[in-house]
């Protein structure tokens, strides 16, 4: 499925879709840090929790459990929502 | 107000001095030659980057490792084995254990502490992360695993306390000090948690309390009240460390497990709280640190608005104020643990970055401070390297 990256992650793949497939979002997110090594860490962290500000939307609906099935989705969006200064 | 000093003609050569500057918003490398005069600038690197701490090897004079993490993304290490002109990402991270089924494990907000390990280990390298925890690379900062049983361990976890007890951006492990006679015999410290000690590798760790005060009304013999915020090592006498603590200046001579109180002896108005502690590269009873504001509700500003290093020549007996070429009045910027320094030069240039992101050198043991830059963001570490090939 396509994958929009926000920009604060683009350093990793130097472009703003990237492709990955996966039954589940934590399957998707797996496959996309095989591609980008280290992307993963910087939105999930080592207790599996998806960490503050990075959001995840499959076909426009949001997704908070990583384990969600993702069977005919076309796109996921990930967020990653700026706040402070 | 002193001038800025020229940053436009640094010079090459075996000589050269490099700044190491990590900021709430990136990293600046500040090169210069022996006479550290003249400073060119190059940066910033990670712009838009918490940059908790930037430190080169200096077993190698190549490798530079960078604690960065932003506001939003989880946290990292940059690698660069060509002095900063490209950076690769840490495969593996500081990052704690998965905890077991049914428990709340904890998570590496950012890593605070790098320290290279001994000089007889290359590659190792150890660092300290907020909330607490201790890692260890051994193959040059690539992939970092837990050190110790210390970051899981009940009776340190308990001692550790919770981000609700620690510093305003999180409580902190660091101070990660290897004995330059022994690889074994380490030093480490927890914001809060206390001054620990292992003669075993790491496997085992005691605390190091003795003598120093902690907050009214707290029992000292406990380590969560104590709150040590900088711990040094004499490199001319490794049985000597210095400590910058949450109430007060000491001084430690091992075997002796007491901590003497050698803050008492700084002037009362000024008092002995702060952040940095710096030791002479080459004397043991020469130290400096960076008084600040302790009192009511701690302002964290520079006393009255008025700057100044504190020097001591006699091991802490006595200390004289070394403010000449510093503000005289309304500064109110202090200097975090990690933003002051000493180079090995002789004599002794001294550096340290301010809250409000002005980088001050002093080439004369202190005596006279000269500003290199201001208008950086906050600055959370200075460190220096000298003869750095290719530096400048």
């Amino acid at each position: 499925m396509k994958v929009l990256i926000p920009s604060a992650l683009r350093s990793y793949t130097e472009q703003a879709y990237a492709e990955a497939g996966g039954d589940t979002l934590a399957a998707v997110l797996a496959e996309l840090d095989r591609s980008y090594p280290g992307i993963r860490f910087r939105m999930i962290d080592e207790q599996n929790r998806i960490r503050p500000h990075i959001r995840f939307f499959v076909d426009g609906e949001q997704v908070f459990d990583l384990a969600r099935r993702l069977d005919g989705v076309q796109e996921l969006v990930i967020v990653q929502a700026l706040s402070g200064g | 107000m002193a001038s800025e000093i020229d940053t436009g003609a640094a010079q090459r050569g075996p000589g050269s001095v490099l700044l190491l500057v990590a900021t709430r918003k990136g990293a600046w490398l500040y090169h210069s030659d022996a006479t550290r005069q003249h400073w060119r600038v190059e940066g910033p690197h990670f712009l838009g980057h918490i940059i908790n701490h930037l430190v080169l090897d200096p077993r190698d004079g190549r490798t530079l490792l960078a604690a960065a993490k932003t506001g939003h993304l989880g946290p990292t290490v940059f690698r660069s084995t060509d002095l900063g002109r490209s950076w690769q990402e840490a495969a593996r991270p500081p990052a704690f254990a998965p905890a077991p089924e049914g428990q709340v494990g904890r998570s590496v907000d950012h890593t605070f502490w790098l320290t290279p390990g001994h000089a007889d280990q290359p590659g190792v390298w150890y660092a300290g992360t907020s909330p607490q925890g201790l890692f260890r690379s051994e193959d040059g900062g690539v992939s970092w695993a837990p050190f110790s049983p210390i970051n899981d361990d009940p009776q340190y976890r308990k001692w550790m306390g919770t981000v609700q007890d620690g510093t305003p951006d999180g409580p902190k492990l660091h101070s990660i000090i290897v004995d330059p006679r022994d690889a074994d015999h380490l030093y480490f410290a927890m914001s809060g948690g206390g001054v620990h000690e292992s003669g075993d590798g790491g496997r085992s760790f005691q605390a190091l309390l003795g003598g120093i005060d902690v907050v009214e009304g707290f029992d000292g013999s406990d380590p969560t009240f104590h709150d040590p915020h900088c711990v040094r090592l004499c490199p001319t006498n490794p049985d000597r460390l210095y400590q910058q603590n949450h109430c007060g200046i000491y001084r430690l001579d091992r075997p002796s497990d007491t901590w003497q109180r050698i803050g008492r002896a700084m002037p009362a108005e000024v008092g002995d709280i702060g952040f940095p502690m710096v030791v002479h590269p080459r004397d043991a009873n020469a130290v400096w640190v960076f008084p600040m504001d302790g009192t009511s509700v701690w302002p964290r500003t520079s006393p009255d608005g008025k700057p100044a290093v504190y020097g001591t020549r006699d091991g802490g007996e006595s200390w004289q104020r070394l403010d000449a070429g510093l503000p005289a009045e309304q500064a109110w910027w202090t200097v975090k643990r990690q933003a002051m320094t000493a180079d090995s030069a002789d004599p002794v240039g001294l550096y340290f970055g301010t809250t409000s992101g002005e980088l001050w050198m002093s080439g004369d043991e202190g005596r006279q401070w000269t500003r290199i830059a201001a208008h950086l963001p906050e600055i959370y570490a200075v460190e220096v390297a000298m003869g750095v090939e290719g530096a400048s």
